[in-house]
């Protein structure tokens, strides 16, 4: 039977890339080999089965499992391309008060014997759907963008990742890894954007990955594709699987993969900087 | 396999997007739970014609809706248990 290694991926901010990295980093994960389920915490507005490509497949949902209406089995939707890889979707109920505490943790615990990763897509905000992601993680992936308020809520998810968590409840301390998402390189340069320096300094959280701004993101989610099932060689698909493997636990350097420019544009680019 | 290359690489994809919203927000505003009441119903009587053949685990039985557009198709899948000598 497996233990399930269990990430929240949350960031206290919304639109910075929350569901986008939850997906690129389950597919890849199930690209390895292992088994994987991604949840979708964000109830009353779930999105997840769409940047996945299971909205019309989806029957039952986090909400009928925790209510006992579904069994955990029924609810998952397999993926259509990698038959290792599930999503536990999030309900469309107004009811804020739909996922209880002792629902979410045998949920969470049922799933450990199931899969090797269980990556929790958390909603924004720092409320109950957010806590209720975060509780029974084992790591956390915190998403910001090179940008002032996404730096500064995601200092306030931490402050909750080491307060309201099981592994703080019981002294230990939750492994963090940072990521950075729609970073634009040449803005970087131009000091006209907090390069990740910046941001690594202000959080004190290791760098897991740095995700260049790019329109291969929005392409694949149009088609439902994670970004890194769409077009493995994009520049996004590359930082996600480099981050993957860090989570694994590989020790390779973090690098920013570029967007490939024309020879037109690389001189121009030269000029202008 | 690049996906990508299926829908062409002029822009096709936002025409992708507007198909799968559309026939999503059609569904949902459609949906009544219906589906799960159906979904729920269908499995336990296959459940129970395959268990008067087969022993099976009640969890080892998927079923799968895919919905798209005008057709809804339905997915069986039941694990059988490894066939003993007879």
């Amino acid at each position: 039977m497996s233990n399930a290694t269990v990430v929240v991926v949350t960031s206290g901010k919304g639109g910075v890339g929350k569901t986008t990295t939850t997906a690129a980093i389950a597919s890849a994960l199930a690209k390895e080999g292992y088994q994987v389920c991604a949840i979708d915490f964000d109830v009353g507005l779930r999105n997840l089965d769409l940047i996945m490509g299971a909205e019309r497949r989806v029957v039952f949902d986090l909400v009928n499992v925790v209510r006992g209406e579904a069994s955990i089995k029924q609810a998952l939707v397999r993926d259509k391309k990698l038959n290792n890889l599930y999503l536990l979707p999030a309900s469309q109920t107004r009811d804020k008060d739909a996922l209880t505490e002792e629902g979410v943790e045998a949920v969470i615990s049922e799933l450990r014997g199931y899969f090797d990763w269980v990556i929790c897509d958390s909603p924004a905000g720092i409320e109950r759907g957010a806590t209720l992601a975060m509780r029974h993680a084992d790591e956390a992936i915190i998403v910001s963008n090179p940008e002032v308020s996404s730096v500064r809520d995601c200092d306030r998810i931490i402050g909750l990742l080491d307060a309201k968590t099981k592994i703080a409840e019981d002294g230990g301390r939750m492994p963090k890894h940072l990521m950075i998402t729609r970073y634009d390189t040449d803005r970087a340069k131009t000091g006209d954007m907090l390069a990740t320096d910046d941001v690594v300094d202000i959080l004190s959280v290791p760098l897991i990955g740095v995700v260049p701004e790019s329109k291969d993101v929005l392409k694949a989610s149009n088609v439902g594709l994670p970004v890194t099932l769409s077009d493995e060689n994009s520049p996004p698909a590359k930082a996600y699987q480099e981050a993957t493997r860090r989570l694994l636990g590989e020790n390779i350097p973090v690098t920013i993969p570029e967007e490939k420019k024309s020879l037109f544009g690389k001189l121009f680019k030269g000029r202008a900087a | 396999m690049n996906i990508l290359s299926l829908f062409g690489k002029r822009g096709e994809s936002a025409s992708v997007a507007n198909n799968r919203l559309q026939i999503l927000l059609a569904h949902e505003l459609a949906d009544d739970g219906s589906d799960a009441v159906l979904i729920s119903s269908l499995r336990e009587d296959i459940l129970a014609v395959v268990a008067k053949r087969v022993e099976i685990d009640p969890d080892s039985v998927r079923l799968e809706m895919d919905r798209s557009g005008d057709v809804t198709t339905l997915g069986i899948d039941i694990e059988l248990p490894a066939a003993k000598a007879s």
